[in-house]
């Protein structure tokens, strides 16, 4: 019993981070109809950032936490602002190849400026795990999960309580009405791509110092990403929440009873799956066709 | 060759696109479905022909069941639809639209195209007289290299026409095919319809014109909130109170 | 002018190890070549049907470790090899195609990425198989019984070049059949309008199939002939480097024309050679991800359709329609 709900558990800390990659992408890929291939990159970026704060800026790890998600916000506002803004009128392919240009481009961007060599993320926490009851958790995974449930609360709450969250929903129900209602349209699309990018960015400083930072860390990052926002259905939010947690149990229960070298290949059977069977995920309701 | 639409709904959600709608249409002869704006009418030329499953009921042709089949198997039994929007290939010209049109007349696969020769080069020669016959009806064969995306929007509609024409259907729907049309151009419309008619086409017609229906229909159908509320022949369904009232209240909706 | 221009070609192409006397050169021209099949078969889902597809590394890959396979372990010719090397990877792509079903757009890709995962995460993992990170060093090379002077071992570039040239030609030829033909008009009229096609009775399905089916079979030829000239293969094979420049190549060459594929690949196998003195693959992979972009937005048709355009508009000015 021991050994299951320590994987429960650890599935649960790992997938609130999947949590957030998945509702920024849901956000993006679900709102905006943007396939975005380089959501990876920005998690990456997220994590290399808080790489650069802490070792060479110095600055303590509560703090480069808010400072890379804004860092996140600020390219992914740049990226929409200059590459999707223009090609708006342009077919969700064309947008598509885009953004698997800018995938290339940073990834490589990053290799070109930090080396190939995996870097390790000091942290503030002790290594010793706290042991509660029949199950143990590293203090710096505690912490990560705080955190992203904090970020997932805080983005509900942009979202559902605020005049920028009404006014993203009206802009993604009906654009034309939120038009003439007054919303800038275009605004709410960098602003939207903005967020989307920052989550993405928060997990990776999150995710960055529980493993190793390297410049293809986003690409399972960016597939596993999609997974979620397929399970949890396009531009639901709280299916991308609740998804990101299954994919960590998911990947957790997977590496402890059958192989940890295929743990990445559940992202993937996750995406097959249900593509094959459900693409419009596992909490829509039966949609028009056609 | 008849079809049979029994009993056919659909339902989104809680909204009721069609409600058990019922009707037949005989082989010969033009039938016009008309009906208020988001009357249902699209949508059944969609459950007819494949595009969209019904909630509930059946559609036959030829005393076969159809219903939910894949629309190109729908089409290879000689049911073929037109577009409510200008539906053409856009980046092909007027002769390759058509030659599309004729796929279901080929008969090279894979292996033929691959290794094949004097039998794939005649099936080619034959396909493109064909395509410039069907385009000869519509009277657009003098523009069969011009790129289907350059003509004007008439034009377009008809390579539209001419598309299913080739795929030799045995009842034709047309989704509004005059819509957006000059006057002159709606009455070069009307006749070309009658004389695919009397080619021995039969032809389920929706449309707005009233002028266009009631010259052309041999039988006339109205929906209004997705039911049948009238089923005659023109002059008759012009006089059903409740037509008169369906559109009217439309009207009223719309003042 | 075009029949000038393809004599030229030919010549050029077909004297080539005569006059490049260079060997690394001829390398160069030899992963051209087999780039270009594999570019042909990337623009055969891309160009012409429509689908981007970003797993034909793996149909690669897995060419490349079942010619390997069968010609290491089970020692069989080298030929026979290649021919498998082409049927398996088409079998995968029918086994995408058909899950595929009604799934376009992102979601084929996906799919296709995810597909691909699967594939490159055995390849590393099944040790038993295919000796994981370690690769299979050792490919025997490709002979050629001829008569009256038996078994010549194509191991030299010079002949190796010849062999990859007459695949290079035969698959442009396949790529040729099967656009002009019936089914390349079907593989256009669902790229262009599926609804449309549907309704005069094109089986979308049916067609999309087809296509990854050759396709995967293109790619898979393309990664036997690569497994026995390198005489080496490893999970690297299935990085998605090979998939992206793969792209690139396509997009840039031009999608949807038969020579763009080709030309994007001679271009993109020597401009990053020529360039290797002065700039690591790195700074040409950062590059390759801002040429996409800026191709998409300056020259979207790609290279190929742009330069037939100025070339028309050089020999015969079109008047300009009112």
């Amino acid at each position: 019993m021991e050994p299951l709900l320590q994987h429960l558990l650890n599935g649960l800390l790992l997938g609130s981070t999947y949590s957030l990659l998945g509702i920024g992408l849901t956000l993006i890929f679900g709102l905006m109809n943007v396939v975005n291939f380089a959501h990876g990159e920005f998690y990456t970026l997220g994590a290399y950032v808080t790489f650069a704060g802490l070792t060479v800026a110095s600055v303590s790890f509560v703090l480069a936490i808010p400072l890379t998600i804004l860092a996140g916000m600020a390219v992914g506002a740049a990226c929409e602002r200059l590459l999707l803004r223009p090609l708006r009128a342009a077919s969700i392919d064309t947008t598509m190849l885009v953004m698997i240009g800018l995938w290339i481009a940073l990834q490589n961007a990053e290799l070109l400026i930090w080396g190939g060599v995996a870097k390790s993320v000091p942290t503030p926490f002790s290594t010793q795990p706290v042991v509660v009851g029949p199950v143990s958790v590293a203090p710096l995974r505690l912490f990560v999960f705080a955190v992203s449930a904090l970020l997932i609360a805080a983005a509900h709450l942009v979202l559902a309580r605020t005049k920028l969250g009404k006014a993203m929903r009206a802009t993604f129900q009906d654009r034309e009405t939120a038009a003439l209602m007054g919303v800038s349209i275009e605004r709410i699309h960098t602003i939207t791509f903005a967020l989307g990018a920052g989550l993405a960015a928060a997990a990776g400083a999150l995710l960055g110092p529980v493993f190793l930072v390297y410049p293809s860390m986003g690409d399972l990052a960016a597939l596993k990403a999609f997974s979620v926002v397929i399970l949890g259905g396009l531009g639901n939010f709280a299916g991308a929440a609740v998804g990101g947690l299954l994919l960590g149990v998911a990947e957790e229960l997977g590496a402890g009873y059958v192989s940890s070298g295929y743990r990445d290949a559940i992202g993937f059977v996750i995406i097959v799956a249900m593509l094959l069977c459900r693409p419009s995920g596992l909490f829509a309701r039966a949609e028009r066709v056609g | 060759m008849s079809l049979e639409v029994r009993d056919v709904s659909v339902r989104f959600g809680g909204v009721a696109a069609l409600a058990g709608v019922s009707f037949d249409v005989e082989p010969g002869g033009i039938t016009s479905l008309i009906g208020p704006n988001g009357a249902g009418k699209t949508t059944a030329f969609n459950v007819i022909t494949g595009f969209q499953p019904p909630t509930s009921g059946r559609v036959c042709w030829a005393g076969t069941p159809i219903t939910g089949r894949r629309p190109c198997r729908i089409a290879a039994l000689g049911l073929v639809r037109t577009f409510q929007k200008t539906s053409v290939f856009s980046t092909l010209t007027v002769g390759e639209n058509v030659l599309t049109g004729l796929h279901l007349r080929g008969r090279t696969g894979l292996l033929a195209a691959l290794l094949g020769r004097r039998r794939v080069s005649e099936e080619e020669r034959t396909l493109r007289e064909e395509a410039r016959a069907v385009l000869a009806t519509v009277g657009l064969d003098a523009r069969r290299d011009d790129l289907a995306g350059d003509l004007s929007f008439g034009e377009q509609r008809l390579v539209e026409l001419a598309v299913a024409l080739a795929a030799r259907p045995k009842l034709l729907l047309l989704d509004e095919p005059a819509s957006g049309m000059a006057l002159s151009e709606k009455a070069a419309v009307a006749t070309l319809v009658r004389r695919i008619c009397d080619g021995g086409v039969t032809v389920l017609l929706v449309e707005h014109d009233m002028r266009l229906v009631m010259g052309i229909s041999d039988r006339v159908l109205v929906l209004n909130h997705g039911r049948l509320i009238a089923d005659g022949a023109p002059a008759a369904v012009q006089r059903d109170p409740e037509v008169i009232r369906a559109y009217l209240g439309a009207v009223h909706a719309a003042a | 002018m075009k029949r000038v221009v393809g004599v030229v070609l030919v010549v050029v192409a077909g004297t080539a190890p005569f006059w490049v006397w260079n060997a690394y050169h001829l390398h160069t021209l030899i992963m051209a070549g087999i780039f270009s099949i594999l570019a042909m078969s990337l623009n055969l889902l891309l160009g012409y049907t429509g689908q981007l597809s970003l797993g034909h590394a793996a149909f690669f890959g897995i060419g490349a470790y079942t010619s390997a396979l069968l010609t290491l372990k089970l020692e069989w010719s080298p030929w026979v090899g290649l021919l498998v090397a082409i049927l398996l990877p088409a079998l995968a792509g029918f086994v995408i195609g058909r899950l595929a079903l009604k799934l376009r757009g992102a979601y084929f890709v996906l799919l296709t990425i995810s597909f691909a995962g699967v594939v490159s995460l055995v390849s590393v993992n099944w040790m038993a198989l295919t000796q994981g990170p370690l690769g299979l060093p050792g490919i025997p090379p490709v002979e050629l019984t001829l008569p009256g002077l038996g078994a010549v071992s194509l191991r030299s570039k010079g002949a190796y070049y010849y062999l990859v040239l007459g695949a290079v030609v035969l698959a442009y030829g396949v790529c040729r059949r099967l656009v002009h033909s019936r089914l390349g008009r079907a593989l256009v009229a669902l790229r262009e309008n599926e609804p449309l096609a549907e309704s005069v009775g094109v089986d979308g399905t049916h067609y999309l199939v087809l296509a990854t089916i050759v396709s995967a079979g293109m790619a898979g030829a393309g990664g036997g002939l690569y497994a026995h000239y390198t005489r080496f293969v490893s999970p690297e094979v299935f990085l998605f480097t090979y998939t992206v420049t793969m792209v690139i190549m396509v997009v840039a060459g031009g999608k949807g024309t038969l020579a763009g594929p080709v030309v994007g690949a001679v271009i993109f196998t020597v401009v990053p050679e020529a360039l290797r003195a002065f700039a690591s693959w790195q700074w040409q992979m950062l590059l390759y991800g801002i040429l996409l972009i800026a191709t998409l937005f300056f020259m979207p048709r790609g290279i190929v359709p742009e330069l037939a355009d100025g070339w028309a508009d050089h020999w015969r000015p079109r008047p300009r329609t009112p």
